[in-house]
């Protein structure tokens, strides 16, 4: 298939409309503007909904709204839009609504800056509202990847009835790349109704359409009675265990590797480079890139520990996954880390210097 | 013998959890008999609000979803733009609609949602036990303005439905109240044409219903109605506040 150029942040609308979502809500902001644009300009032509919303808490309850009645919904956001729309993510989860967020990350905290980071990985991997949550979450790395694991959020999205998180950032966002539009899926193609906006691939039995032929139904996350939040809870917890057959990572070299670089989204790009470098200068180093933060891929992090001289993580902020790293890990070898937050690029000969100081 | 009264085909056959003089019940009611009357019940969805309302849907017989505080009709519209042939329509009080979800009431209002909004002040807060709310009156005392609402430290009651219709989106806005039989006739002809509006695709409706809340009152339910008349009324006045349906005719 014939490649085109695109952006990050428009790669992502594409990936969305191919999934069958027609529904997007938004509010503008830096750097992931070109999102919403593509968006306003996309939904129309496939007969789906565009909305500008008032607020990022008014976008995320609009396709809490839209999601309840079976449509496939998007919104995107950066750092300080997505920290508005943690309310609505955690009635969404509550109330069990699949949809897919965005978040194409900046410096922060606070207003911060409009440069690419990372500093959001404890919200979007730790449920990041209110209350006893996960959301899975997905970190692409290249233009290729914000079309495909956005196309990919919608299925998981509906599978486990939860928010999915596209956890990019600015860099991400505005780069241009080649890249491959797929189709729809067989799916969506076969049995779509082009005039409808709900484009569901299996129909969804909760919804809420009206209670024509059937008793009414609620949708909602108010759960009252002894002990039944309690079991509510408990319940979305096994689901969070069940997402762990989601995970997915990608492991460069690791097989005789003394050094393993882990790393996500722009700073495993950067990693990618360090450690083609590295080799070339005979350094046994590979790299494990999680591209599901949550459920985290701790396996193939516990797997290797006993047998290298150390881990490496790298991160556009001050030690944020690493963490996870290190309870993979669980000891069993040395956890290292290197960061930059708030716009700053980890840097590959830096990189270089704490690989050779790990292989000693 | 002809029955000419009983239960809506709408309400569940369930006690409510309102207190004793509480106007939620009648405006439950009003709403169901007019989903009943203009047979929409199975193709209503409806978004409770957080406030006293909250366990709306267990009383009500068609689709109901519960929203934020301050959010259904953000949630409305994402309902209405995937299904336009369902009837949706908001209940919210006070505090919902006129405080913590201001921006999505005019939001939506302004972008002319074909949705129904019944919004219901009491002027005060009532599930969380009585603070003021933002219609609450000048030198009403709640919780949380022990000595009567001072406008200087806490503002002014707010018009929420007056600032509404000037807003052009807008399409049927009416105040009403449901202290005496004939206030709750002339609602139940308000609630009614809202959902009309909705029907015929003409815009954005709300209804505000003055209601009646004796106990965060301080009062008896007998005097709660009173409350509505000499002292709600002269803030609050009844009637059509905006109509571009009539006046368009």
């Amino acid at each position: 298939m014939a490649k085109r150029l695109m952006m990050g942040n428009e790669a992502i609308g594409e990936g969305a409309i191919q999934a069958g979502c027609r529904f997007y809500a938004g509010y503008p902001i830096t750097p992931q503007n070109e999102l919403t644009a593509y968006m306003a300009k996309r939904m129309p032509e496939v007969n789906g909904v565009f909305i500008q919303s008032e607020s990022e808490l008014a976008a995320i309850s609009m396709l809490y709204g839209a999601s309840l009645v079976g449509a496939r919904t998007m919104t995107s956001s950066s750092s300080p839009g997505i920290s508005l729309m943690q309310e609505g993510i955690s009635y969404m989860a509550g109330a069990e609504l699949p949809c897919v967020i965005a978040n194409i990350q900046r410096g922060g905290p606070g207003l911060g800056n409009i440069s690419g980071a990372q500093g959001d990985y404890f919200q979007a991997t730790r449920g990041g509202g209110h209350g006893d949550y996960r959301t899975l979450v997905l970190a692409p790395h290249s233009v290729q990847e914000m079309f495909h694991l956005t196309r990919e959020a919608f299925d998981l999205a509906d599978r486990y009835r939860s928010p999915v998180i596209i956890l990019g950032d600015g860099v991400l966002g505005q780069m241009m790349e080649p890249m491959e539009i797929q189709p729809p899926k067989a799916s969506l193609a076969k049995g779509g109704d082009p005039e409808s906006r709900i484009q569901d691939p299996a129909k969804k039995d909760w919804i809420l359409d009206g209670c024509q032929g059937r008793e009414p139904r609620s949708i909602k996350s108010l759960i009252l009675g002894e002990n039944s939040l309690e079991k509510h809870n408990e319940r979305l917890a096994e689901k969070y265990k069940e997402m762990e057959k989601e995970i997915r990572y990608e492991a460069v070299e690791i097989e005789d590797a003394q050094a393993i670089l882990v790393a996500f989204g722009t700073s495993a790009r950067i990693c990618k480079e360090a450690m083609h470098r590295a080799r070339k200068e005979g350094l046994k180093v590979g790299l494990i890139r999680p591209i599901t933060l949550f459920p985290f891929p701790k396996e193939i992090i516990l797997e290797n520990a006993p047998r290298i001289k150390g881990y490496l993580t790298v991160e556009m902020n001050l030690g944020q996954m690493v963490e996870d790293v290190r309870l993979a890990v669980s000891g069993r070898c040395p956890v290292h880390f290197y960061g930059r937050p708030a716009g700053g690029f980890p840097e590959v000969e830096i990189i270089i210097e704490k690989i050779k100081e790990i292989l000693g | 013998m002809k029955k000419i009264l009983g239960r809506p085909e709408s309400m569940q056959d369930v006690s409510t959890i309102y207190c004793p003089g509480c106007g939620h019940g009648i405006v439950h009611r009003l709403v169901c008999e007019v989903i009943d009357e203009l047979g929409i019940r199975e193709k209503t969805i409806a978004v409770a609000p957080v406030g006293c309302a909250v366990l709306a849907y267990q009383y009500w017989k068609f689709d109901t979803t519960e929203a934020a505080h301050g959010r259904p009709p953000a949630v409305a519209t994402g309902i209405k733009r995937i299904l336009p042939d369902r009837i949706v329509f908001t209940y919210q009080g006070d505090g919902d609609l006129a405080a913590i979800g201001t921006a999505e009431t005019v939001h939506a209002a302004n972008r002319g949602e074909n949705i129904t909004t019944i919004f219901v002040n009491n002027a005060v807060y009532g599930m969380t036990g009585g603070q003021m709310a933002p219609t609450t009156l000048i030198g009403q005392k709640t919780l949380t303005t022990p000595s009567g609402r001072d406008p200087k430290l806490a503002g002014y009651p707010i018009k929420i439905s007056e600032a509404l219709a000037q807003l052009d989106g807008t399409t049927y806005i009416e105040r009403v109240a449901v202290n005496s039989p004939k206030n709750i006739l002339k609602a139940k002809k308000a609630i009614k044409k809202a959902f009309q509006v909705q029907l015929e695709n003409r815009g954005f409706s709300l209804v505000e219903v003055l209601s009646m809340c004796p106990t965060a009152w301080w009062v008896s339910p007998e005097e709660a109605l009173k409350w509505v008349e000499e002292r709600m009324l002269p803030e609050f006045p009844l009637g059509v506040i905006k109509d571009k349906v009539t006046s368009n005719k």
